[in-house]
């Protein structure tokens, strides 16, 4: 079976049809139930991360490495030439003549475009500052049809920083797509841009605003857990917020017997330890499906047909 | 009583009427009006029975084309553009928003990697209701009309 996003770029979810996210699902499916096959056999992976990341990086490589795949990269911008004063496109440009494909976290918003642009191999956008992260919302996805059975249908509740997370802003595109209820609880400095609102709107999401998470507990199906920075509010104005968005056992004592908690991780003290150990905690089996998508990614890129 | 032109009238060129009041000279910087040195006869708060107040630019011996009016419709959507010859009207050009617009503006964005890298700034348009939205092809932010500002030399590279 030939597949459509061979020798393509992964840049944004946006650029992707529901056809070919259900493709990249089945794939990662196919991948996390039986052992990984050499689909990356001969073909040179570059990890170049110009910004520390531990999880995307990692399951990246353990992808790569998997499949047969040989690994190359850096995993902060401190030994190359960039310091020297090089620029990005000259980077990739270099490094797409080494490798077959490149996949690239950069902390500047674009990034990743700039360089499929510029390179004649495929990129994948592992994060490009505040914009996108689509393979993060691609294994969320692929986690919440796993544990659901379905996406339609569902109700979803986001929850913590809004404004300014990339996961959330992939994943909301990505929810765009399908027939999903969002629920969309932060303080109201860091709701969801107006920009993506906008969107919702545009697509027929149906979508409301709350401020308190025990409100939305037992209306949704899943609840997406991301981090509050402390440092985006004062002192003061951070105790007030910071207890309505810390998830405690005892406030999943309404909810829907199918709820599962995700979170892209890290965890700081948004998610309570003693979470983990009720039936909804989920965030650990997202995190290890993470390996899955990419694979079916890195697969999918490389092999015209699915083996 | 006489009826006399606030801008005299120019013998070969194009007019471009009904801009919003305040927003010509942006209009001239925007689409590097003044590069060519022709001569400019500008307009400005002039009263209109439709705007209230409105701006009017004259550009002699310059014939804007269709893709240039385009691009002038996502800053004055209510601008009407003449083509002049022989002090009279040629042509109405009718414009219509175009699909991108390239290298004109630099993208708002601080974050974005248009402002450390040798990348032309484009954006997608888009309309939403009356407003128009500029969507950056890299950042994928997107901005209002008033947001957007010319790109300076600093930035093309």
């Amino acid at each position: 079976m030939s597949n459509s996003l061979y020798q393509s770029d992964i840049v944004s979810i946006r650029d992707l049809s529901l056809e070919q996210i259900q493709l990249i699902l089945e794939t990662a499916k196919l991948f996390k139930e039986r052992t990984a096959l050499k689909t990356l056999q001969d073909k040179i992976i570059a990890h170049c991360f110009f910004e520390p990341s531990t999880r995307t990086r990692l399951s990246f490589e353990t992808a790569s490495l998997r499949l047969g795949g040989n690994v190359i990269g850096f995993s902060n911008d401190e030994s190359i030439s960039v310091k020297k004063g090089e620029t990005l496109a000259d980077t990739i440009r270099v490094i797409s003549s080494y490798a077959d494909l490149i996949v690239l976290r950069h902390q500047q918003e674009g990034a990743a475009r700039l360089a499929a642009e510029v390179s004649d191999k495929p990129i994948i956008n592992a994060g490009d500052g505040a914009n996108q992260h689509p393979t993060q919302a691609l294994l969320d996805l692929f986690t919440i049809q796993e544990c659901q059975d379905r996406i339609n249908g569902l109700s979803i509740a986001f929850v913590g920083d809004l404004k300014y997370g990339r996961t959330i802003h992939s994943l909301t595109q990505a929810c765009m797509k399908f027939d999903v209820r969002l629920y969309l609880v932060s303080p109201e400095t860091l709701a969801l841009p107006e920009s993506i609102c906008d969107n919702l709107k545009k697509q027929g999401v149906r979508f409301s605003f709350h401020s308190s998470l025990e409100e939305v507990i037992p209306k949704v199906d899943i609840l997406y857990m991301t981090r509050i920075q402390q440092e985006r509010f004062g002192d003061a104005e951070y105790q007030l917020v910071k207890n309505k968005f810390i998830l405690t056992p005892s406030m999943l004592h309404y909810a829907r017997p199918n709820l599962k908690v995700l979170h892209p991780l890290p965890r700081v003290n948004e998610i309570d330890i003693a979470v983990d150990n009720t039936p909804y905690a989920h965030y650990f089996t997202q995190a290890a499906n993470a390996v899955y998508v990419r694979e079916a990614l890195l697969t999918l890129l490389l092999n015209e047909q699915i083996p | 009583m006489t009826k006399t032109l606030s801008v005299s009238a120019i013998k070969n060129g194009t007019v471009i009427d009904h801009i919003r009041s305040g927003d010509a000279l942006r209009i001239i910087h925007l689409f590097h009006l003044l590069d060519d040195k022709n001569k400019l006869t500008v307009g400005l708060n002039l009263p209109s029975k439709r705007l209230g107040l409105k701006d009017l630019i004259k550009i002699e011996n310059r014939v804007l084309t269709n893709d240039e009016a385009n691009e002038i419709a996502v800053f004055a959507p209510e601008a009407t553009i003449n083509i002049v010859k022989e002090f009279g009207v040629l042509e109405k050009v009718t414009t219509q928003l175009p699909s991108k617009i390239r290298n004109i503006f630099g993208c708002p964005n601080p974050k974005c990697v248009t402002h450390n890298e040798i990348a032309d700034s484009i954006f997608s348009i888009v309309e939403q209701g009356k407003q128009v939205q500029l969507i950056c092809q890299y950042c994928e932010k997107s901005f209002n009309r008033d947001q957007v500002k010319v790109k300076t030399w600093s930035n093309i590279k």
